[in-house]
């Protein structure tokens, strides 16, 4: 192939350009290295307004999902404004897009601390985005909310995550089934860090509580060719399947199951990454039947609900549906202007030292904040996905979980992390 | 018994999936030697317009089949533009042909995702094709793979037809054997390449439409597939039909067998395995085209 003949000075002329450009990157790494002086930066409340960090991913794959988010961060920014602010002053949101790249949240972070001097941050959707910028909250002291059921086994002196960890999610949904009589099960998932620990812990529970795992596939994050694993479910003998898939797998994983001839009467799915906005991407026909586990649907009663509703909708659009991570979102800033006026400050010490049993009227129910691991205390809702695309509640756990992200209250669990 | 037969069934419709891929790209780059980065998004055109007109015909069966025709054309457009405006600058630079065509897929998807947002849409497959049939023994044919299998074999005895019998296809064969010969013996061959560009990226349409029925219909759907095709093409050999024929096929079913009874990470990393040491052996392919110039 003669086109692929390089000339000798065109490549020299590549690979200085590529030293200068490691070089360039390499002092931009500097600025962004930690020393102790960094902790010197304040977030600054000196004027009639303070400004609070929204960060997500406007742009890329997982803008699909964190454009809701941010939408419901806003929206609780706009209520609480309209009711006079916080500690007397308004919030001005400043909103970054994390562009669905590790790297480019930790550099967004470090801009909202240092530049905006924001009071506090809400967003990050993937784990990986969160163990990006875990870091930099806690190198400049400054707090992150973070909205999204993940898997646990994590606890940051600056973040409070406001979304299930595994024992408000999985291990109700474990027991739902269990009490189902559906004992033996499949577990489907993207192979990256979220399914594989929830897998991890499902394993142990089936252990210690007489069920049985009788196969375990994953896919890589974005697969499409499922049906060699649907076979293999089916042939399985399973009783159901629990699905850890993640994005557009789904689809196919799904389409895959129907046209094979499984339905959710011979063999249910259950899945924990499956929500409102989801279940309209993946296609309602195919999805009928199916339970979700969760801790807030749109349909949830309660006159919190309907006013979130309602209001998202007069927002954003007749008919828009509303999720769990959004939910938790919208309460998550709710839950920081509480801390905030019990401590009668923005200081972040003070802020911490008050989260202690802080509660809210959420959309989910009541949910109170845990000051030691500072996670939330939530209602554990398994769903069914109706003819409609929302999914309607079968079971909750009657009152909110004491969320445990090391799972040290359950024995069976005692060899995980 | 029942499984081996199952997932060889399996096996073939992945096949089918692949051969309906990589069936444009036989000519787009296996007889042009364009590397066309935006062939996935091709597929895409398809499966939207797909999507379109069910919004506008409302019985899913006539929709797909008026897709098909439909989806040719555009995607087939869109190729012989970009053949047109980029790719005819470009022959003798296939590294710039890939950056250039990269950058145009990246265009396309947030084109994609401007007009159609970020969400997959979804498409109506007629009740008919979510529906399987059962052969006895306990072995299930899923109808909607049926129909990719038979829509593959469909397009390749066309573009067999086409290349074999018609003028056009004369002429292609006689640009991909030898261009300076067949510029000097009187075919355009400009306007031949912007034709076997149409009907390359044509057939990418049509693939579209058929994985509307297994998988997502988003704006990179495309870049799930493009990888495959394009192995399929190169393990198949250079301007053959029949090798990127026997090569889907036979990746779908090694795939299908070894993920059956390992994990599918573990089944493609022996696929590509098995694909890097069958190229070591045979660096030009199951077939080549044996041409009369000199290079």
């Amino acid at each position: 192939m003669s086109g692929l003949s390089f000339s000798r000075r065109g490549l020299l002329a590549g690979v200085s350009a590529a030293g200068a450009s490691a070089a360039l990157s390499a002092c931009g790494a500097k600025t962004g290295s930690g020393t102790s002086s960094d902790a010197g930066v304040k977030a600054d409340t000196s004027g009639s307004t303070v400004k609070v960090g929204l960060l997500n991913s406007l742009s890329g794959t997982m803008a699909i999902s964190e454009v809701t988010v941010h939408n419901a961060l806003l929206l609780a920014v706009k209520e609480i404004n309209a009711a006079g602010g916080v500690l007397g002053k308004k919030l001005n949101p400043v909103s970054q897009d994390g562009a669905s790249d590790w790297p480019t949240f930790a550099e967004k972070a470090e801009a909202l601390i240092k530049d905006d001097k924001v009071v506090a941050t809400f967003g990050c959707w993937t784990s990986s985005s969160r163990k990006a910028v875990k870091p930099v909250f806690e190198r400049y002291k400054s707090l992150l909310f973070y909205p999204v059921q993940y898997e646990g086994l994590e606890e940051s002196p600056y973040i409070f995550y406001t979304g299930a960890t595994t024992n408000q999610q999985i291990v109700p949904a474990l027991d739902y089934l269990k009490k189902q009589g559906l004992t033996k099960l499949y577990l489907v998932g993207s192979d990256y860090v979220f399914p594989r620990t929830a897998n991890k812990i499902i394993k142990a529970y089936a252990e210690a509580k007489g069920m049985k795992v009788v196969g375990e596939d994953y896919a890589p994050l974005g697969s499409t060719e499922f049906s060699t694993i649907v076979n293999k479910v089916k042939d399985s003998g399973a009783d159901a399947v629990f699905n850890t898939l993640n994005g557009d797998s789904n689809v196919a994983f799904f389409k895959e199951y129907k046209s094979s001839g499984m339905t959710a009467k011979s063999m249910p799915v259950l899945s924990v990454s499956i929500a409102e906005e989801e279940v309209k991407s993946i296609g309602t026909q195919y999805l009928e039947g199916q339970l979700t586990a969760w801790n807030y649907y749109q349909t949830t009663p309660g006159a919190a609900n309907t006013k979130f509703v309602a209001a998202y909708q007069a927002a954003y659009g007749k008919g828009k549906p509303t999720s769990d991570p959004m939910e938790a979102a919208y309460v998550s800033v709710y839950l920081w202007k509480e801390m905030v006026e019990k401590a009668g400050s923005f200081d972040v010490a003070k802020v911490k030292a008050a989260s202690d049993g802080i509660t809210f009227a959420a959309p989910e129910g009541e949910v109170t904040v845990d000051g030691a691991s500072q996670h939330v205390y939530k209602t554990a809702r398994i769903g069914k996905v109706g003819a409609d695309g929302l999914i309607t509640e079968v079971w909750n756990s009657g009152k909110p979980i004491k969320p445990d992200p090391f799972l040290k209250g359950y024995d069976w669990a005692s060899g995980l992390s | 018994m029942t499984v081996i037969l199952n997932q060889s069934f399996t096996g073939i419709s992945i096949g089918a999936v692949l051969l309906l891929i990589a069936l444009g790209l036989t000519l787009t780059f296996g007889q042009m030697g364009v590397i066309n980065m935006a062939h996935g998004e091709f597929i895409m055109a398809g499966a939207y317009t797909t999507y379109v007109l069910q919004k506008s015909i409302s019985s899913a069966g006539i929709s797909l089949l008026v897709a098909l025709p439909v989806a040719f054309v555009v995607a087939g457009l869109m190729g012989a533009l970009l053949e047109w405006l980029l790719i005819r600058r470009l022959y003798t630079r296939p590294l710039d042909t890939l950056l250039v065509t990269w950058g145009v897929s990246l265009m396309l998807q947030q084109l994609a995702r401007d007009v159609f947002g970020a969400p997959n849409v979804q498409t109506h497959a007629p009740d008919l094709l979510t529906d399987n049939v059962s052969v006895g023994g306990g072995i299930t044919l899923a109808n909607s793979r049926l129909f990719i299998l038979g829509l593959a074999l469909l397009c390749v005895l066309a573009l067999t037809l086409i290349l074999r019998t018609t003028p056009l296809g004369r002429r292609i064969r006689a640009v991909v054997q030898n261009r300076d010969l067949a510029e000097v013996s009187g075919i355009a061959t400009g306007q031949v390449d912007r034709m076997t560009f149409f009907i390359g990226s044509g057939l990418a349409g049509v693939a579209g439409v058929a994985l509307t029925l297994v998988g997502p219909i988003g704006p990179t759907m495309g870049t799930n597939y493009i990888v495959d095709a394009f192995l399929v093409v190169v393990v198949g050999g250079i301007g053959q039909l029949k090798g990127s024929v026997i090569t889907a096929f036979a990746l779908g079913v090694l795939q299908s067998v070894l993920e059956y009874s390992t994990t599918v990470s573990v089944a493609k990393v022996i696929v590509l395995v098995a694909i890097v040491a069958f190229l070591q052996w045979r660096p030009q392919g199951l077939y080549t085209l044996r041409t009369r110039s000199l290079a």
